[in-house]
């Protein structure tokens, strides 16, 4: 593969970012998957960079997990968000940043469809008024929260305390990276790198110290896809997606795999237990399965925050192998305490994946 | 002496300059690059009999007597109509007045890095049919980038050609016979490997284009796949998997080849910087318009300017040295 192609590609797809006065937007199930992501986006943000990021308790969804679901028609999504960007303009903060890889592809999408017809974004306007009396500015810049951690990548690995490398070798850790379909699939030009070399969480991994590799099942879905799982009868598509991707990304021997979506980190954490139980297969080193972050998460041990405040004890596939080549210590007597010390349980042992 | 200035040196340029000496017209061709051919020069053997490239290019040469005055490396850097006249200065310094313009400026080939999912310029054994081409002109055996001979090769039809996304719903209408002649050759070099033709419609409208392409299946065994390629990926041995869509079976396809050759099409040449100048229209396509499509295939909106060859559009050789003598015709006659 000859990596001159593809920075030549990646001159063709840069993105303008704002560099501060965020607005900032969660994601609809985020917390629950991955409990810390979204807190340690906000801690990275006003306590190492210093910038301004603002939430408003009222938001709502973004109705993309409905509208992807064909239950809401794009009139309410369209209000849905007309109503975030009005919560954003009353904040007085002109730069949104979704948390939600869907949720910024929706964005992105609305925008574009008021920008090439007008008329709807008079309707957008009209309905939002009449439903809340309220008005909105456009964002001046929209940007996915992984967008934000690329493009202070830099400024992170500089403060960092640990690198993605094997502390005994001196060898980088080598990564694979799952891009959200929404990032830039309908609309490469708003995503780092575009669609189909997608550079911004490879933009992360190599500020940070590893490598990435490439594999053939790259642009394959996570095993997510909305209608995949969300409809029940369907889930044997979506691990057999996931299953797909495991088959052909472990012949590289990855260390870790980093996301920058929801549902992504999600299916490719879990299912790797569903796919042991369902098959006695196991991938990744010594039967522990190859661990999975996000970017946040990544960027959190970069800066050397405690593994169990970044919520990675509530991952299936155990990060301590990743932990102990990166050199980060971990208290495992503290991994199942909840914040104020209580004890949170002990998950049930998996029959086939190995943890810690 | 009427005078016309051929823009452009390519087949068509050659053969209607050559025609027009014929007639008595003084002409002086133009050509950017340092010598006269065009896209003739990068071709090894032509479709549909396999004859030497060189061999169509030694008869242009051999009209292009004294009399006609060649400028190669140089370019029309201003062009303005006065009267019925036309006043020229090339890029070299010189100048003249013209009494009529021919514009033969042909194509480019679509640039294939830009059906980024197919990995041109970043995976190591994709290529083009162009460079597919150059590596039989050189006499070379096809080999991969580790220096073996492929056992499986793909070849892919239509890439930048009836393609809404890289802006061409066009076809480019000699790259199927292209890829049935190529995959023909790969195989006459080595008749072990596999060869996979992926197509969305065979276009073998012209005369022996079918017999060519039965001969490619029945003697050869070249395999033709209906159906789009939808990406294609590296794998860790450097051969590349496709994904595809057998559209006569209904299912999705999967396959590792050794090489991949797309068949990059034609767009319109990006050297037509007349256009603007002579206020020239060119179709959606962006390809130039002609006087009457039935009736006046040679002419433009512009009287005194003339068109031939692939700068009206997507066309084989032969198609190509009938309008460069139907042009000559039309500019002898309209210099009356
Ligand atoms: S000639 Fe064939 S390969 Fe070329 S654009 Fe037309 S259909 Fe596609």
């Amino acid at each position: 593969m000859k990596i001159e192609g593809k920075k030549r590609l990646w001159q063709d797809y840069q993105k303008e970012i704002a560099t501060d006065n965020y607005f900032y937007a969660r994601s609809c199930i985020r917390q629950n998957f991955f409990p810390a992501s979204e807190k340690t986006f906000l801690r990275v943000m006003r306590e190492e960079l210093n910038k301004d990021v603002y939430e408003d308790p009222r938001h709502t969804t973004c109705s993309g997990i409905v509208y992807h679901s064909d239950l809401v028609t794009m009139d309410t999504t369209m209000t849905v968000i007309a109503r975030q960007f009005s919560l954003m303009t009353e904040s007085g903060r002109k730069n949104y940043v979704p948390s939600c890889i869907t949720s910024f592809g929706l964005y992105t999408e609305v925008l574009e469809m008021w920008e090439h017809f007008p008329e709807l974004e008079t309707k957008a306007r009209e309905m939002l008024w009449k439903a809340t009396g309220r008005e909105f500015e456009k964002p001046e810049n929209v940007a996915h929260a992984s967008d934000i951690i690329y493009k202070f990548r830099n400024e992170i690995a500089s403060r960092g305390k640990f690198r993605l490398v094997n502390h005994r070798t001196g060898q980088p850790l080598r990564g694979v990276e799952h891009i959200g379909c929404h990032y830039s699939k309908m609309f490469p030009h708003k995503g780092v790198g575009g669609a189909e070399y997608p550079y911004v969480l490879v933009g992360m991994i190599e500020a940070f110290g590893g490598e990435v590799v490439d594999y053939p099942e790259r642009r394959h879905c996570c095993g997510f896809g909305f209608r995949q799982y969300v409809v029940k009868a369907n889930r044997g598509f979506s691990i057999s997606s996931s299953r797909k991707k495991f088959e052909s990304m472990a012949p590289y021997k990855p260390d870790f795999i980093l996301t920058n979506c929801p549902g992504c980190p999600y299916f490719l954490d879990r299912w790797q237990y569903a796919i042991s139980e369902m098959e006695g297969v196991t991938y990744g080193e010594n039967g522990y399965g190859i661990p999975v972050l996000t970017y946040e998460e990544l960027a959190g041990l970069v800066l050397g925050y405690d593994p169990w405040d970044l919520g990675l004890q509530t991952h299936q596939v155990s990060v301590e192998p990743l932990l102990e080549k990166m050199g980060i210590p971990y208290n495992p007597a503290t991994k199942y305490l909840g914040a104020q010390g209580q004890d949170l349980g002990r998950p049930e042992k998996p029959s086939v994946l190995k943890v810690y | 002496m009427k005078h016309v200035v051929v823009i452009g040196g390519g087949v068509a340029g050659m053969e209607a300059s050559a025609k027009l000496s014929e007639m008595g017209v003084a002409v002086s061709i133009v050509e950017k690059a340092d010598k006269l051919g065009g896209k003739l020069n990068r071709w090894d053997r032509l479709f549909p009999n396999s004859r030497p490239a060189s061999d169509l290019l030694a008869k242009l040469q051999s009209g292009m007597g004294k009399d006609i005055r060649k400028y190669v490396n140089a370019e029309v850097s201003s062009v303005r109509q006065s009267l019925k006249q036309f006043d020229i200065a090339l890029s070299n310094g010189e100048d003249f007045k013209a009494d009529a313009i021919l514009i033969s400026t042909g194509f480019d080939v679509f640039d294939a890095h830009r059906k980024e999912e197919y990995g041109y310029g970043i995976y190591d054994n994709v290529i083009t049919s162009a460079d597919l081409e150059k590596t039989f002109r050189k006499g070379e055996t096809l080999k991969t980038a580790s220096g073996k001979k492929p056992q499986r090769v793909g070849i892919i039809h239509c890439v930048g050609s009836r393609d809404e996304k890289a802006g061409n719903n066009y076809c480019s209408k000699v790259c199927c016979i292209t890829a049935v002649k190529q995959a023909i050759e790969i195989k006459e070099q080595n008749p072990e490997a596999e060869v996979f033709c992926f197509y969305m419609d065979l276009r073998m409208y012209d005369r022996h284009f079918e017999t060519i392409y039965k001969e490619a299946q029945v003697k050869h065994g070249i395999q033709f796949i209906r159906g789009r390629l939808s990406e294609a990926f590296e794998n860790a041995d450097g051969s590349v998997m496709l994904k595809a869509e057998d559209t006569l079976l209904g299912k999705p396809l999967k396959i590792n080849v050794d090489m991949v050759v797309l068949m990059a099409g034609m767009v319109p040449s990006s050297g037509n910087r007349v256009k603007e100048q002579l206020n020239l229209t060119v179709a959606e396509d962006g390809f130039f318009n002609v006087a009457d499509a039935h009736y006046e295939s040679s002419g433009t909106n512009v009287p005194g300017v003339f068109v031939a060859g692939a700068c009206t559009g997507p066309k084989t050789m032969e198609n190509t040295i009938n309008e460069a003598r139907s042009a000559a015709l039309a500019i002898k006659e309209y210099l009356r």
